[in-house]
């Protein structure tokens, strides 16, 4: 029961927010105090209690993208202080707790900002471009019936557990935002992996990797120089070997490429 | 009106074959003429929309998210229940069904249950091609665990992700329909309106959620896939966004509401600590496997420090009432016994509303590392929100609303009264009865949009003429009209509370008077309060910005104003049912030891509401359930 009589205190804090009304407005920070707040609010909790005393004054609510509030679907998205979801390890921004300020504190919020998010209100961007990438190439082609039976094909336990690993991304788009060229290499990293870990996905990995990679440029997301911003900004810990599987994987296609296989999108000499 | 299920008679295990070789078959090359609209795109809508687009169909899909990956499918932790009896425990399609049956305290209907425990075994064979990486063992088999109401382990489960990952599994099938061109996605984009022409579902009215216009899609069939409504109660283990209003919509528009009454509360969750919290988190049901549940045996032990509390003055109080299901009695049974515990004052934690839940004696017997590698993220999440850590000290947890058994009534082809409205997932009410097994959420989901709608859509399909309505015709013009009325007086009222207020206020009233335990007088007094909190609504809810633009605060001013017009049905239909069985315990209908007292001679029914008008009494149709497999007996976990 450790911290539950200092959590109990209220607090105030100050937060400097970035308002945008519209793709093509202008953006400026508005500065708003955020007060009575303690410990046991999250952070969301933190800004539905400043939104509740905007309406009542009168002015527009902070739109800010949410919904499961407990760090698994991936939708809440703001730069806290200039770090993706505010910095604690492995946590979303709705599993941030206040807690973790103290009173008086001034907070930055930010949008995640990359060329391949568009700004849609405030907080609030466009992530479309992961759907985009999915959709690409981010799955087997099986038809719905028709498979073997699931213990048919036996998977070893690392292959299985590494796969799980990579499939733990919830498709925040804080690795994208994090990262100074605005790749989204970890993201599609770890589909990637997470298929070519699997008997499954083993078919179709050269000509995933070789679409992924495609339809990354076609979205606009840049190209990765090594930064790691990415991992270190990972809700989930997806680590970046994921990238250097996906790396991996896409030499193996050009390999294959150039012994003659036809791999779309992969030029063979 | 006796409303008829149209369940297959004869041999109920070949119930679900003789039906599919009896319904009809659309022609290959004319399923490309047939728009089918599916709103949601959680297991039940991404697994459908993915399948029929598979089939060839011209498929439009609908979700209020930015994305189909994030519907609230997406939180399920524990796992999916499949009759694959593979670890040679005694499992089989027929348990499944029997467990299911029994679970659901006898108000479910046979074939739909035996169907579900049929084509469980094909979900989990379909998801590993897919590519979920479910648990394994180290042969590389696939492990499984065991769960509330079972006593076989048939519970498949991918860390405490399960729900994640096969929900990632059907958005990868959609996706590719997405790219092949067979779905049409409409993400942010919020169903607000049925549209029904003579008597049949041919369209939707929608608000598109950044740009605020409001369109109608005309389809040859409606496919309602929008989950559950447990977020009448406000705090649940719910998404913000999780609403009633697509069933709603629906429902104002003819379709019949089923047994909305029958409410599950879930047992472990993480007490609320203050009255700003937005949500209830839910940790899962598996950790009843390993944890064990109690409370001080004396009131005053309550407050000291749960370590300094000896092992005699512990009331581990399941296994102590039912000693052969023990911490894993269902649901309905282990959120009522803590409410029990922490009536008599023997409740933990602030305003004493929480039990223990101990991995003391399993960190003892498996090591730490084991209970780690099985519920680490589990125990994480329990640490960021509580700030307490589970290995040292016992977590603690409370029971809260999260899973609705009622739904929109479905025939036995999942259509509602309305043809051409067929209801998916969550949002209808067939096969959980009274009260769901813990597990059988995702399998239900899977099931409906995998195997069943893509034989019983065709059905309906070529008895219609495709194309029949287009988006100028005088229906879908009234309904933009009336959807476009009512954004307009939410934005002009401007009065003084905001929409969280209401649905605030809305919430509490619900959990006093409707929740874990309901008598007349509860639901009287409910009954009499809504309408008042209606009518404040419409006369001082204060909405700010305009409607053409990305709005949250009209959204939930929206899903608010449907709530409190169906918070009302809820209390009505658990008033109207006169005993008590699974999630929906009536105080004055209970045995000696508090256990659930049902009454088949007068309620062995489905109730189907009809909507009758804002404030009316609504019409109750009955469907009345026969058990010729299974016999009606009295549930027992002892
Ligand atoms: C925390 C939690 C844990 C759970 N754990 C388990 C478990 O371990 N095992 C199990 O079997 N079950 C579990 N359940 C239950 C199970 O997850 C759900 O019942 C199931 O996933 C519901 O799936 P669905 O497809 O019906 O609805 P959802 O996944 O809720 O999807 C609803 C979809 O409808 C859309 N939608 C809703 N309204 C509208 C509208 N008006 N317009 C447009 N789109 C709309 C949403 O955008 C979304 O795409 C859990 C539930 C919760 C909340
Ligand atoms: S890799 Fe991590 S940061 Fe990137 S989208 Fe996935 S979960 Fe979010
Ligand atoms: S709101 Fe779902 S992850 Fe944060």
């Amino acid at each position: 029961m450790s911290a539950h009589t200092s959590d109990d205190k209220t607090m105030s804090v100050k937060l400097i927010v970035w308002r945008q009304k519209g793709p093509n407005e202008p953006g400026r920070f508005e500065t708003h105090l955020a007060k009575g707040i303690t410990g046991h609010h999250s952070f969301l909790e933190m800004l539905d209690v400043v939104n509740e005393d905007l309406i009542k004054q009168g002015k527009d609510p902070i739109a800010f993208d949410h919904d499961c509030r407990e760090g698994i679907c991936g939708t809440c998205s703001t730069v806290v202080n200039g770090v993706p979801h505010g910095g604690q390890e492995r946590t979303t921004l709705c599993q941030l707790h206040m807690r973790k300020f103290k009173d008086g504190d001034a907070i930055y919020l930010e949008p995640w900002r990359a060329r391949a998010f568009p700004i849609i209100r405030d907080l609030v961007v466009d992530r479309g471009a992961l759907d985009t990438l999915i959709q690409a190439a981010g799955y087997v082609s099986c038809h719905t019936g028709g498979v073997p039976d699931a213990n048919a094909i036996p998977i070893s336990k690392p292959d299985s557990d590494y796969a799980m690993d990579a499939a733990e991304c919830i498709g925040c788009g804080a690795c994208v935002a994090a990262c100074p060229n605005g790749a989204a290499m970890l993201f599609a990293g770890a589909k990637v992996a997470q298929f070519a870990a699997l008997p499954q996905g083993q078919v179709e990995a050269p000509e995933r990797v070789a679409a992924m990679i495609n339809a990354m440029k076609e979205c606009g997301f840049g190209n990765c120089t090594n930064h790691y911003e990415c991992q270190a900004a990972c809700p989930k810990g997806i680590d970046v070997k994921f990238i250097a599987r996906l790396n991996r994987e896409f030499h193996k296609a050009l390999f294959k490429a150039k012994a003659g296989a036809f791999i779309p999108l992969v030029e063979g000499e | 009106m006796i409303l008829d299920g149209k369940a297959p008679t004869g041999p109920i295990e070949q119930s679900w074959d003789k039906h599919r070789f009896d319904m009809k078959l659309v022609n290959p090359s004319n399923k490309r003429k047939y728009k089918i609209l599916v709103v949601g795109t959680g297991l039940a809508g991404a697994s459908a929309a993915a399948s029929l687009g598979e089939l060839g169909y011209n498929v439009e899909a609908f979700c209020y998210q930015d994305s189909p990956r994030r519907a609230h499918s997406i939180a399920a932790q524990g796992g999916i229940n499949a009759a694959k009896n593979y670890p040679n425990d005694g499992d089989s399609i027929y348990r499944l069904f029997y467990d299911t049956i029994k679970g659901g305290d006898f108000r479910s209907r046979e074939a739909d249950v035996w169907r579900l425990s049929q084509v469980s075994n094909n979900i989990i064979d379909q998801c590993v091609a897919q590519g979920v990486p479910f648990a394994r063992d180290y042969a590389g088999y696939l492990d499984t665990r065991s769960f509330g109401g079972a006593q076989v382990s048939r519970t498949f489960y991918a860390r405490g992700q399960t729900g994640q990952q096969l929900l990632l599994g059907a958005y990868s099938a959609i996706s590719r329909q997405i790219k092949m061109g067979s779905v049409k996605l409409f993400p942010r984009t919020e169903m607000l309106d049925l549209v029904v022409v003579d008597g049949e579902a041919k369209g939707i009215t929608v608000r598109d959620l950044i740009t605020g216009e409001i369109r109608v899609h005309t389809g040859d069939a409606v496919v309602l896939a929008s989950g559950g409504y447990m977020n009448v109660f406000y705090l649940s283990t719910n998404a913000m966004g999780c609403s009633v209003t697509a069933i709603w919509e629906a429902h104002k528009k003819g379709a019949f509401f089923a047994n909305p009454c029958f409410t599950q509360i879930h047992p472990t969750c993480i007490p609320q600590a203050g009255d700003y919290q937005s949500k209830l988190t839910l940790m899962s049901e598996s950790l009843r496997n390993d944890g064990r549940i109690w409370v001080p045996k004396k009131k005053e032990d309550c407050t000291k420090p749960a370590n300094q509390i000896a092992e005699e003055d512990r009331d581990y109080y399941l296994e102590r009432k039912y000693p052969s299901f023990g911490n894993l009695a269902p649901r309905d049974i282990s959120s009522r016994a803590a409410k029990e515990q922490c009536d008599e004052g023997r409740g933990v934690g602030p305003g004493g509303r929480g039990v223990y839940l101990d991995f003391r004696d399993s960190i003892k017997r498996f090591g730490e590392n084991v209970i780690r590698e099985r519920y680490g993220n589990l125990f994480e999440m329990y640490e960021r929100i509580t700030d307490e850590n589970g290995y040292q000290v016992p977590m603690r947890i409370y029971p809260a609303p999260h899973y609705a058994m009622g739904g929109l009534w479905v025939d036995y082809n999942l259509m509602s009264n309305l043809p051409g409205l067929f209801v998916l997932g969550e949002a209808n009410f067939s096969v959980h009865g009274a009260n769901r097994l813990g597990a059988s959420a995702l399998m239900q989901g899977l099931a409906d949009g995998y195997f069943v709608i893509p034989y019983t859509i065709a059905n309906y399909l070529v008895q219609t003429k495709p194309g029949k309505v287009k988006a100028d015709h005088a229906e879908c013009r009234k309904s933009i009209d009336e959807v476009k009325g009512t954004m307009k007086k939410l934005l002009s009222i401007q009065g003084n509370r905001t929409p969280f207020e209401f649905i605030r206020e809305l919430g509490l009233l619900m959990w006093n008077n409707c929740g874990m335990a309901r008598s007349k007088e509860s639901l009287t007094e409910a009954i009499a309060k809504i309408p008042a909190i209606r009518e404040e609504f419409w006369k001082n809810v204060k909405v700010s910005g305009t409607g053409a633009e990305f709005n949250q605060q009209l959204e939930n001013a929206g899903r608010t104003a449907d709530f409190i017009e169906f918070a009302e049905l809820i209390c009505r239909d658990a008033l109207h049912r006169d005993e008590s069985c699974g999630g929906h315990f009536r105080v004055e209908h209970q045995y000696a030891d508090g256990e659930a007292k049902r009454n088949d001679a007068d309620y062995a029914y489905a109730a189907g509401w009809e909507f009758k008008g804002v404030g009316k009494e609504p019409e109750l149709h009955k469907e009345p359930l026969k058990f010729e497999n299974i016999h009606l007996a009295v549930r027992s976990y002892k």
